[in-house]
């Protein structure tokens, strides 16, 4: 119905200036408007760099003709004299959803999970929605319009944000006036998101790193498609195919993300313009190493309102520290020669947009940069540089008329104007009223101050004996009208007073009385306008923290180096032949262990005096969930081999740190359990600091997560209708059987079409089944996570039958029951030391299982699967000495040297010996004591935790934390607009943590 | 020497015995003498060489085996302890053993009864004296437990046993031994379990204290008169206002500390405990002027803040005692009753973080004995008190070296065989076979 209304509103009352021309005209007789438009004595910026004084801006049909000192206006132009006012482009934000249908949410039970899709003809995964088109869902909405206008933007990019394959973009000039001219460009860009589309329940992907696999799966399918070797149309893929031209988009609304998505296009020759979120300055370095376009929000968060300590105390230094920081996203982008355009998006208003711009650029951000970042910068990116983006002859007549320097904060906007098409935001031609004035009303005397903005000045009258009388004052095309209400003890009478502004210095008009009569009313100007201090605007700027790796409480302030250290007198826990050896000295040098003996020298070394304490290799965890983005648990389907950890390390979780304080070097993040097929795992070590492929151990083993028992079969999902096969331990085995099965047979079509050396069509990849072929083939190992006998059987079965060996059991707290058959098997086992009681299939564990497996001859790990615990991993360590009577050194290989040659890591870490990475921990005391505590932990010749640092660190925590709400409450003093405290919930991750939407 | 032996064929029959479940001792008819173990009192002593006497369930003697002459005919038993340490037996307060079986299996769970206020709601007749994660606590030195009811506003009534019984009445060491609040947070956490929102003000806070306070102004009001009809919810609240019960409030948060004690006071509660007490350190003058003691959360957690000291929840425990705040330890959370096992080595992070040990082992000893109103008859080895005690072969607060030959409990001494253990056996045995 609105639709309709707009429609009938502009047929009626808008002249037809520039329809189509081959539209059929209705209404009048032909009325082409070809005179020219010419703005004269203005500062043009024909480009943020490009700059005329005193110049004239031509324009005709909604076009620039020219722009100049010496341009020759033709006799059929209007003449618009700009004297002392600048002409800027009009604004380009690339990245909205205006004019969009919002999709709509998908109602119905989220209950049982559903995995098949419901469409029919397109891709089998809805949340691949490449075959949307904004073109297709606008609508023009002219109060966003008008909002966008108001703050000088004349051309957007706009489509519909859902999804993970989101479709194509529209350009769209905001001419409030033409609606055929509005379509710039039907299809411009082509959009991706790492997010769920909010139309489908379809249960895949649920976690990140299911999204990015998809998006792989997808990019490989297209290929596939494209040489035309899929029997159906699929109109998902269709669309893909023909929008591989436009400006492809990724939001990535992050800064590891935006890591993660170049990580992405570079394995298919991509490029991606990334939407970021405004953290990019925290990974800059990496950030500018993705080469990538960026599109950059400015939402800097609102103030928190820390006046109550309670509440204060509920917030992270990692936010409090954004909110400082974030005002420096620009100028360190621009410092570090990224390339990016400037959005509205995640603004709350449209209107704070000019007022963050002006706030960055207090903070540093340069402002031609910033200029380029609404202009030039987006009109690039778009391929539009010549049509939109600056006043280049032929350019679109989208420019916006201010009173001054864009960017200074007096700054008015009078005009905003898009293809030719005028918007008034501030009336050009208004008079500036304000000041003192004596009034006269009839032969009465009063005096009358008008104060405030220009367009909205604000009234004070006073009777000649000081009584305040309120009024209320309007100026509106040069007219004033100012309601004066004065009352006494009976009666409250209002006198109005209309004038024609001729002359500020005297203002007259006629009065309306309150008793109807007319009367002449005429003020005099006595002083004039005084602006009164704006004490948000002088305030100074805060000073801005320091940025750490990660930028969180105990980042470090620079990324640490490799140190050449001598460790004098320790007691030795080699872990090799040479067992415990006792006032032993250790050199670590260029990230290695350089020697181990008695008095040794390095002129170059560092000396730790370690007389008393011990040195070990570092504790490796088998089995850990930390430092993971966004979903352990890519349980959307039976198999999800196709997904890895590996994309989704979390670089800056705090657990890392305190992971190292515990003496922890390495792990092993593992998907989770709740498909019996799961996920690559990612060794890494945990280099503090560091970004995520830093952390990624060099050149690992492939590794698999699998999972057998409750958690594959749902056991523990209460009562929800099972609508996945299997629900039993004999479904399993089925699982198991078909995917290897169907996994040999795509090996042999691939291993044949490689044999022909490429001739003929190559068969489609896909990943999942490429991930379990890569097991078959012996270049991936299972980690499987296991508790009773059958289970155990039953796997080891599977894999005699396709010729392979299962690498590592984990968890198998059942593993006792069955050691001599895993040990003929030759397969080794992570385990717990005694958990147990947690779940029907744990009822027989027990913490003599270790022991026995170890004593059974098999490869025995204690793993932590929490990260807590993971922190204690020696006194887990110990446990194999209570309950089991194993020798320290023994039990000491637990979490060390075992871990790493289950891994096949064992040839680099897990043991002191001279050529091996010097991943090393110093501790106060026997390592398996309760007692011991990290003092230094090493990882190749890196000091990444040290407990007097520590200690340092929890003081400068503290005070950082002081010195930022010191600001915050100045910030509020100030008037400020304030949140409330809040912070985000850490989620710990453990095996059967499930994603679900 | 023979009545060494003695033992050693006490202890086999006794597994041999049983299958299942291990069966409880009988009452103690022999008296029993330790000899030349270090005796770690509880109350922050230590005798490098003791003596300990036990009869009838009690300790009749302890004393430094240097000092004085001891008549070893005056015992049954000797036990030459050299080498070997003596412990009093360790609490588990705040503790739902015997409430649930296995944690995912609905059918085995009776910790959590519905609705907001259940101080009616007893935990004693859910107590199964005949669990099998019982009998995996004892042989690392945990002896005692204060068996707690879960959830709502008031869980419920708990009540004290020790664990060797055959059924909830022979358990009982204290019947009701107090009610359990959950204190409403200051702060409420948006999102779901698997997809965490904010953590940002509760508007309700102040309502939902509103709501305490009245219940408790009710509950005391109804005991003064005689009502001709009954309330059971509120009648169960009397101990509160006599002082023969004490009120445990879990509370975390500064504010809600003070608040809850606030409240407490000003409605007549006469005793109190803070149970969890993450920031109770920031706290620690009021709860010491008030004498209110705290049941420190499990002691292996994480920080709460990205920005808290790594060591915090390691630390709390000194940070407190600094205070003279009298601190016990407890371990509810997740897999709860198995981890109970662990109590010990809660205690020895504490050693590690800043206690000494024999203040360490006072957290689960006779402080805990203090808070739980216990100490008369247990917490630590003196005379008089219970005969629970346990002998380890080291410093029972460490994995490295707790390994318990002996345990008693009442002076009857139990089966350190479990469930685990004869899987333990069997399993050797198959593999001895081949």
């Amino acid at each position: 119905m609105r639709q309709i209304t707009t429609l009938l509103f502009l047929l009626i009352f808008i002249p037809k200036i520039n329809a189509q021309q081959y539209f059929p005209n209705n209404e009048s007789v032909q009325n082409k408007n070809n005179n020219y438009t010419a703005f004269t004595n203005a500062t043009i910026f024909v480009t943020p760099t490009q700059i005329i004084e005193k110049g004239t801006l031509l324009i005709q049909n909604g076009k620039v003709i020219a722009a100049g000192n010496s341009v020759v206006i033709p006799k059929n132009a209007v003449t618009v004299n700009l004297e002392g006012k600048s002409i800027y482009p009009s604004f380009i934000d690339m990245y909205t959803s205006f004019g969009m249908d919002k999709p709509k949410k998908t109602e119905g039970s989220r209950q049982s999970q559903s995995y098949d899709t419901k469409r029919e003809g397109y891709y089998w995964n809805e949340h691949i929605r490449s075959e949307v088109n904004a073109s297709d869902n606008f609508n023009y909405d002219k109060p966003k319009a008008e909002e966008l206008l108001k703050a000088g933007f004349g051309v957007v990019g706009t489509h519909v944000q859902d999804g993970i394959a989101q479709g194509t973009g529209a350009l769209i000039a905001l001419n409030n006036n033409e609606k055929n001219n509005r379509f710039l460009t039907a299809k411009i860009s082509n959009h991706f998101g790492f997010a769920r589309s909010i139309t489908s329940n379809q249960a895949y992907p649920s976690s990140l790193m299911g999204m990015i696999a998809l998006l792989r799966q997808v990019n490989y399918d297209l290929k596939w498609y494209k040489n035309g070797n899929s029997e159906t149309k699929d109109l998902s893929l269709n669309a893909l195919s023909e929008n591989e031209k436009l400006i492809q988009i990724f939001a990535t609304e992050d800064k590891l993300n935006s890591m993660r998505a170049s990580k992405i296009a570079k394995e298919f020759s991509l490029t991606y313009v990334m939407k970021g979120i405004g953290n990019e300055f925290e990974r800059i370095e990496e950030i500018k190493n993705t080469k990538a376009q960026f599109i950059i929000p400015i939402n800097f968060p609102e103030a928190y309102d820390v006046s109550d300590p309670n509440q204060a105390n509920q917030m992270e230094l990692k936010d409090l520290r954004f909110w400082n920081q974030a005002p420096t996203n620009l100028k360190v982008l621009t410092d570090n020669g990224v390339v990016f355009a400037l959005t509205t998006d995640k603004l709350k208003k449209i209107e704070d947009f000019r007022t963050n711009l002006l706030k960055a650029i207090k903070y540093g951000f340069d402002k031609t940069k910033a200029l380029e970042a609404l202009t030039t910068v987006p009109a690039s990116i778009l391929g539009k540089s010549n049509e939109i983006g600056s006043l280049k002859n032929g350019n679109y007549a989208n420019f916006i008329i201010t009173s001054g320097e864009i960017f200074n904060d007096q700054t008015k906007i009078y005009e905003n104007w898009v293809q030719g098409s005028k918007y008034i935001v501030n009336d050009i031609n208004v008079k500036d009223i304000r000041g003192e004035y004596d009034l006269t009303i009839a032969d009465k005397k009063y005096k009358w101050k008008i104060t405030g903005e220009i367009e909205t000045p604000k009234s004070e009258v006073n009777t000649a004996d000081s009584k305040k009388l309120s009024s209320k004052l309007s100026i509106s095309n040069n007219w004033i009208s100012n309601v004066i209400k004065s009352s006494d003890s009976t009666q409250t009478t209002f006198t109005r007073l209309i004038g024609y502004i001729e002359d500020v210095q005297t203002l007259s008009g006629k009065a309306i009385l309150f008793n109807g009569n007319e009367v002449k009313w005429s003020a005099n100007k006595i002083a004039p306008f005084v602006k009164p201090v704006d004490s948000l605007k002088l305030q100074k700027n805060n000073v801005i923290m320091t940025t750490t790796f990660p930028n969180v409480a105990y980042g470090n302030t620079s990324k640490l180096t490799t140190e050449t250290l001598l460790f004098k007198n320790a007691t030795v826990w080699t872990n090799e032949k040479e067992g415990i050896i006792e006032e032993t000295d250790v050199l670590v040098k260029n990230g290695k262990i350089a020697a181990i003996g008695k008095n040794l020298s390095d002129p170059t070394a560092t000396i730790i005096d370690a007389k008393g304490k011990h040195l070990t290799s570092g504790i490796i965890d088998e089995h850990s969930h930390i430092a993971i983005s966004s979903g352990v648990n890519e349980g959307g389907h039976n198999s999800s081999a196709e997904v890895s950890i590996q994309d989704v390390v979390n670089s800056e979780d705090i657990n890392i740190y305190r992971e190292l304080a515990g003496g922890v070097t390495t792990s092993q993040l593992l998907h989770g359990s709740a498909n019996p097929i799961g996920g690559q795992s990612a060794i890494v070590k945990w280099k503090w600091g560091q970004d995520a492929d830093e952390m990624l151990y060099k050149n690992q083993p492939k590794f698999i997560k699998f999972a057998l028992g409750e958690n594959v079969k749902q056991s523990n999902w209460g009562n929800i209708d099972p609508t996945r096969f299997p629900q039993t331990r004999m479904g399993v085995e089925q699982v198991f059987t078909d995917y290897f099965q169907r996994a040999k047979e795509y090996d042999l079509v691939w291993k044949n079409f490689n044999s022909k050396k490429g001739k003929g069509d190559a068969p489609r990849v896909d990943l999942d089944l490429q991930a379990v072929a890569e097991i078959l083939n012996k270049e991936r190992f299972i980690s499987c996570h296991s508790y009773v006998q059958s289970e155990i059987l039953m796997l080891m079965n599977v894999a005699d039958k396709f010729n392979f060996r299962v690498n590592t059991f984990t968890h198998i707290l059942e593993g006792y029951k069955v050691a001599e058959k895993m040990k003929e098997h030759g397969v080794g086992a992570s385990t717990f030391a005694d958990w147990w009681a947690y779940k029907f299939e744990v009822n027989d564990a027990i913490p003599y299982n270790g022991p026995i497996m170890h004593n059974a001859g098999l490869v025995v790990a204690y793993n932590s699967d929490d990260a807590e615990m993971s922190r204690r991993l020696n006194q887990e360590a110990a446990k194999a000495v209570k309950y089991g009577n194993l020798s320290e050194e023994e039990a000491w290989k637990f979490v060390t040297l075992n871990p790493a040659k289950l891994l096949h890591i064992d040839d680099k870490v897990g043991s002191i010996k001279v050529g091996k990475d010097a991943d090393i921990v110093l501790w106060n005391n026997n390592p398996l004591s309760i007692y011991a505590k990290a003092e230094k932990t090493v990882i190749e010749g890196v000091v990444y935790y040290d407990v007097q640092k520590d200690e340092s660190q929890r003081v400068a925590i503290a005070k950082e934390r002081n010195e930022l709400i010191g600001q915050l409450l100045q910030e509020k003093n100030k008037g400020a607009t304030t949140q409330e405290p809040k912070r985000k919930e850490k989620k710990e991750y453990h095996c059967d943590s499930v994603e679900l939407e | 020497m023979n009545k060494n032996i003695y033992i050693v064929v006490l202890l086999l029959s006794l597994s041999i015995a049983s299958n299942a479940q291990q069966t409880p001792a009988p009452k103690q008819s022999k008296s029993i003498l330790i000899l030349n173990a270090k005796a770690h009192i509880g109350n922050g002593q230590v005798i490098e060489n003791s003596a300990l006497g036990f009869k009838d369930g009690k300790i009749t003697l302890i004393a430094d085996a240097t000092a004085i002459r001891i008549d070893k005919s005056a015992y049954d038993i000797t036990i030459d302890a050299n080498g070997k340490e003596v412990y009093p037996g360790f609490i588990a307060p705040n503790s739902t053993l015997g409430l649930v079986e296995i944690d995912a299996v609905k059918s085995s769970d009776d910790e959590s009864e519905i609705g907001q206020i259940n101080p009616n709601v007893r935990s004693i007749i859910a107590y199964n004296a005949e669990s099998k994660v019982i009998e995996t606590v004892r042989p690392n030195g945990i002896l005692i437990a204060q068996i707690t009811p879960r959830g709502g506003r008031i869980s419920g009534t708990s009540s004290i046993v020790q664990l060797d019984a055959w059924n909830w009445k022979d358990a009982i060491m204290k019947e009701n031994d107090g009610i359990h609040l959950n204190f409403p947070s200051s702060y409420k956490r948006s999102g779901s379990w698997f997809e965490p929102g904010t953590i940002e003000e509760n508007k309700d806070y102040i309502t939902q204290i509103n709501e305490i306070n009245t219940f408790l102004a009710n509950a005391k009001a109804y005991q003064v008169e005689n009502v001709k009809e009954r309330n059971l919810i509120f009648e169960a609240t009397k101990g509160l206002f006599d002082g023969s019960q004490t009120l445990f409030i879990n509370a975390n948060e500064e504010k809600q500390i003070i608040d809850a004690v606030q409240l407490a006071k000003s409605n007549g509660i006469k005793k109190m405990v803070i149970v969890g007490g993450y920031e109770a350190y920031k706290t620690a003058e009021l709860l010491q002027k008030n004498n209110i003691a705290v049941l420190l959360k499990r002691v292996h957690d994480m920080p709460e803040h990205e920005d808290d000291d790594i060591d915090l929840p390691y630390k709390a425990a000194k940070l407190l005692t600094d205070k003279g705040v009298l601190v016990g330890l407890e371990n509810s959370g997740s897999m709860e009753r198995m981890n109970t096992r662990n109590l010990p080595f809660l205690a020895g992070t504490c050693a590690a973080y800043g206690l000494d040990k024999e203040q360490a082992l006072q957290l689960i000893t006779s402080n805990t004995a203090k808070i739980l109103g216990i100490d008369d008859q247990c917490g630590t080895l003196e005379i008089g008190k219970d005969a629970t005690l346990f002998l380890s072969s080291g410093d029972a607060l460490d994995m490295r070296t707790n390994k318990i030959s002996h345990a008693f409990i009442q002076g009857r001494m139990i089966s350190l065989e479990t469930h685990q253990s004869e899987l333990n056996k069997r399993y050797k045995e198959k593999y001895n076979q081949k």
